[in-house]
Parts: structure tokens; sequence; C-alpha cells
């Protein structure tokens, strides 16, 4: 194709991408670095009867003249990057100084939002995301051995976790284990507990949102692995089989080295899902006990004061923990890429 | 796998097909419960003193004289205006996938016909795109869309997510046009067509499979977004996922979280259709990308 047709071709959607996101992701970095203009105040001297007293005052017309002279804001560098409410390094430094052991110092990240957002974000990533493959491979195994008339069924009921809204999908579980649904009832009844409240500690939040994570997205790593045994080579299978290889060695030397490459490509893109995590934090109500750093994103920018400066620092920060996260499917990309020409 | 030898040992076919019961129930029980539950007031519902009373809705006997109740689909549709979102939902749906299907098939056909460098250079720069969380790109659009007085409307919101749609569609057409055979097209310019007759002529009667499967997902993204439709809608223009989260803000008065299920019901019904009548193309679809690798 010629250069010429082919940006025809491309200069929709290319433009779409270029104005919508490339430009928008410019636009968060340069805010980033940039905070509103203060209120220019004008200290005046009011006399009244009792005295003189200093008054401040903020000077409506100069703030607006400023603001409007430069709508991005001040100038600020990395300061924002590393204020409190981000990397706050002075608070990490000051914690590592004091720190009695190395508990302490990660209980005192821990009062820091960013760290804590962090420290969330990064659990559910690494922990959903091996336990929704393991999960799904059951899944598979399962299904793959049931009679044929069933599995439509099982494929339907399976995919709904996944195709569903996920903060709908969170709203219908959290309904259910709130101390007064069905599930959180019956768990209160197991504990034996009637005060048992998953919303009221921090590890059972954590663990209700991993299972939701879990729930949410196994059906992909299930529909991917049951194509994947479709493609079985049944040759194979035979020749271990008569080689004498039990049913679990089958599995194990056989199935999951086929299904390998399969599981890599789940991996990669569940880590990059998962890490992104938000909607359950809102659907579960769980901003108490955890958040992410979507969920700081999102904190910002909603309520009357949008708080574009923080709210995009935050957006660096999370575009590069994808970027990292991202890295191991690039290199892989630019290998095959590389292989084929 | 019908061969005698791999018949599996009864313990083993027993313990696998109840594991498979119990995923079947853990994916459609939730549904069920809350379409049952979404016809009961909301002391059954939330039972706190017995939980059977949510599947035989005795207080909901008490107060509407009978097991079953649509005040909940009343107070979200009537009350609330929950159509309206319903109406957005799908006219933002609607022309995103109209859309993003229309650009997304010229982008992915170039890319997959043309053999230059930069078209790989351009698919990983919409890798590293569909990568990014949408939330992260908010903060750069609210600026600029005060500005011009443009926030709040429905084209600013459709706008954006063909947008943040467009690197996962191209990635998937590309895929797609990259197996119909390229030689198709070849004949034709041959025969004295311009590239896009050809594309016109020859691609789009074979291309329906690909933009089917495509335009389910980018349906599902666009009916399942919540950061951007949140911070970009305004309050009237609200579609379904917001319009939802915006009625557990009032939760506390009762019947208030009754509408939220029932507009959660409402909001999966269609969910559920898709699922069942796009279910072969929704499975091919995931694994498109993943047996290629």
């Amino acid at each position: 194709m010629k250069h010429r047709t082919f940006f025809w071709f491309f200069l929709p959607t290319g433009l779409a991408m270029l104005l919508f996101i490339a430009f928008p992701i410019i636009s968060v970095v340069t805010q980033s670095v940039h905070t509103p203009h203060e209120a220019v105040l004008v200290v005046s001297e009011n006399c009244g009867p009792f005295g003189c007293k200093e008054e401040i005052t903020v000077d409506m017309e100069a703030t607006e003249a400023l603001r409007a002279a430069n709508p991005v804001g001040k100038f600020v560098g990395l300061d924002i990057y590393f204020d409190r409410g981000h990397l706050a390094v002075d608070e990490v430094a000051a914690a590592w100084r004091s720190k009695e052991s190395l508990g302490d110092f990660v209980g005192a990240l821990g009062n820091l939002p960013f760290y804590r957002a962090m420290g969330f974000t990064l659990t559910y990533t690494f922990t959903v995301t091996p336990l929704l493959i393991i999960v799904g491979f059951m899944i598979a195994l399962g299904v793959n051995s049931l009679h044929r008339h069933l599995k439509g069924l099982v494929i339907f009921f399976s995919l709904l976790p996944m195709i569903i809204t996920p903060l709908i999908g969170s709203l219908i579980l959290f309904w259910m284990v709130d101390s007064r649904g069905i599930l959180g009832s019956a768990l209160q009844w197991m504990a034996g507990d009637p005060d048992l409240s998953l919303k009221a500690s921090t590890t059972l939040t954590w663990v209700m949102l991993i299972v939701y994570g879990v729930w949410h997205s196994a059906p992909f790593a299930f529909v991917v692995f049951y194509a994947g045994l479709q493609s079985m080579p049944q040759e194979t299978l035979e020749a271990a089989m008569i080689d004498g290889a039990s049913r679990w060695q089958q599995t194990k030397h056989v199935v999951v080295p086929h299904l390998m490459p399969l599981v890599t490509f789940v991996a990669l893109i569940q880590l990059m899902d998962n890490f992104r995590v938000f909607e359950p934090i809102v659907g579960f109500n769980a901003a108490a006990h955890a958040t992410s750093l979507s969920w700081i994103i999102f904190n910002d920018l909603g309520g009357e004061t949008r708080q574009l400066t923080a709210a995009s620092t935050t957006s660096v920060l999370t575009i590069i923990g994808v970027a990292i996260l991202l890295s191991p499917v690039l290199v892989r990309t630019w290998r095959d890429f590389k292989g084929k020409t | 796998m019908s061969s005698r030898a791999q018949r599996m040992p009864r313990g083993l076919r027993i313990a696998s097909t109840g594991f498979i019961a119990v995923w079947l129930v853990l994916a459609a029980f939730p549904f069920l419960w809350t379409l049952w539950g979404s016809f009961k007031v909301e002391i059954d519902f939330f039972s706190i003193v017995d939980w059977t009373d949510a599947l035989t809705g005795d207080k909901t006997i008490e107060t509407y004289g009978s097991p079953f109740t649509s005040a909940g689909y009343a107070g979200a549709w009537v009350q609330e205006e929950f159509w309206r979102a319903v109406i957005n939902t799908f006219i933002v749906c609607f022309f995103v996938v109209g859309t993003s299907l229309t650009i997304g098939t010229l982008g992915g056909y170039a890319l997959s016909r043309s053999g230059f460098r930069y078209t790989f250079w351009l698919l990983m720069i919409a890798l590293i795109f569909r990568a990014m969380p949408p939330i992260t790109l908010v903060s750069g659009y609210l600026l600029p869309f005060f500005e011009w007085n443009v926030w709040g409307i429905l084209p600013t919101t459709i706008v954006v997510l063909v947008a943040i749609n467009q690197p996962f569609t191209l990635w998937m057409l590309h895929s797609f046009f990259q197996s119909i055979p390229k030689e198709l097209d070849e004949s034709a310019k041959v025969d004295g067509c311009t590239q896009f007759q050809a594309f016109r002529r020859v691609i789009i009667p074979v291309m329906w499979p690909g933009v089917v499967t495509t335009g389910l997902f980018s349906f599902l993204l666009a009916y399942n977004d919540f950061a951007v439709t949140t911070m970009l809608l305004s309050k009237e223009n609200q579609t379904m996922v917001p319009k939802i989260a915006s009625f557990l803000g009032t939760t506390q008065t009762e019947g208030n979280v009754m509408f939220a299920v029932a507009a959660v019901v409402s909001a999966t019904a269609p969910l559920f259709v898709l699922v069942m009548v796009f279910q072969r193309q929704i499975v091919g679809g995931l694994t498109a990308g993943a047996v290629k690798g």
C-alpha cells in the first residue's frame, strides 16, 4: 500500500487517538507540574473606634487577571510529586529514620495515601492474577470433560460474571455479603458471630475484593484455556498414556506445557487490567479500607473542588506503573516483529 | 476424548462435575438472587430477622398483598427517571459502536495491508494506549472541555469513548484482516480498482464476522464504562452506570436501595440477551487474540 493511501485510510482513527489520547496525556503531564494560582491577597489597615486592625482581602481582579494570563497555573516543577499526597519523600525519609523495625516502617507508609493505594493495588494485582489463572484452568478442564450438550449452557453462565458491568457486578455481590444479605447472614451463622461484618474489617474487605476480582476475571482465563484445550494434540496425550503416564502426569507434562503460551497471554493482559482496579472499590463502598491508584484519581476529580493537579500527578504515576507492567509485553512483541522481518 | 482408556475414573468425574456445579452456582446465583429480590421490599431483600423472608416475601405480602411488587422498578424508572439514562446509554452505545467500527475498519485494514515499518510502531503505540486506564486521561479532558463549553453533553462523551475504543478495535481488526488473503484485493487492484474500491467491493462483503465480534466488544466497553461517563456527563445526561452509582449516594432513605436493585437488574438484562445471542462470537473474539499470540 502506498504511503498516501495508507495516510488517508488511517487518518480518522489516527486523528481520534491523537486528539483524545495523546494530547490529553501531554495535558495531564503539564498539569501535574503546575498548581492553580493562589488568590492575590491585599493587606489593608482598617481603623475603627476600637483601634486599627489589619485586614486581609482577596484582590479578585488581580487574581482573575493572573488566572486569565496563565490558565494552566503556576509552574512548580516536581513539587506535587513529592508532596504528602503522592510520593511523600519527606514523610518516607522521616519514617525511615525513626523506624524501630521494618514492620513499623511499613505501617508508617500505610498512613500515606499514595503508598496505601499502591499497597492495595499491588496486592490485588498479584493475588488475583495467579488465582484467576488457576480457577480458570480448573473450570476449563472440568467443562472439557462434560457432556457436549451441557457445555454450551455452562459457557453461557460462565460468561456472565465477565460480561457484566464491573460496577454492577460488584454491587450485586455487595448486597449479598452485606451483613443483612444472604451471604453475610450465612457467614455470620457459620462463624457464630452475629456482629460479623465484612465491611468493618480491613482484611475481610481485601479478601472480599480479591474474591470479586477472581469471580470477575476467571471466565476470561477459562474461555482462553478452553479454546486451547480444543486444539490439544490427541496423539501426544495417547503417547503419554501408552508410556504409562497417570492422569495427573498427563495434565502436568502434556496439557500444561501446551497451554503455557496462553497462560502468559492471560497473565500479561490481566496484570494490566487488575492494576486499574477501581469500580469494585466504589461498588463495595470499600474506600475506608482499600484504595487504589485509580480510585485516588477519581476521588480527586469528583466533588465540588476538582483537584486537577493532584489527580494529574497520580495519573502520571499510574501511567508509569502501567508502563512497567507493560514492558514485558512490548519486549515480546518487539522480538516477534524482529523475528518476522 | 471418547476413547475408553481416557474415560475418567468415577471419583475424579464426580469431583470435576461437582467443581463445575459449584462454579455454575457462583456464576449464576448472584444474578438470579438479585432478580428475584428486586421484586421484594427492602426488609425482605435485606432480611434481618429470617433469611427465608427474601424467598417468600412475607413483608412484601404485608405491604402490597402479594409476594411480588414492582415498586422498585416503578420508583427507579418513573420517579427517578431511569428511562432517561436507558435512552442515553443506547444513544451513546449506538454512536460509539458505529463510529469506532467505521474508522476502525479503515485503519485496521490499512495497517494489515501496508508492509512498512511504521505500521508496527503504530500498533505498538495503540497497545500502550490500550493498556492505560481511561481514568488517567480524564484530568486531561476536563480543562479544555470546560473552556470550550462542551462538558456534560452526550456527543463529547461519545467522541471520547470512540477514541478510547480505537486501540483495541485496531488490534482486533488488524489481526482479522490479516486472516483475509491479500490476493483478494490484489487481484481487484490488478483489474483496475483503486485501493478504496478494492476495499469497498471485495473486502467489505467478507469482513462482517470480524466486524460483528469487534463491535460486540466496543459495545461492552461503552456500555460498561463508569470512569469516563461519570466524569464527563452532567446529571441530566447520565447514562445507566453513573445513574446507578448516584442512587447509592442516597441509600439512607428506605426504598432507595430497591430503586438501585431494580435499576441494576434492568441494566443487566440487555447483557444477558447479548450473551445469549452472541455467545459464539464473544468466545471467538476472546480467543482470537490469544491463539495468535
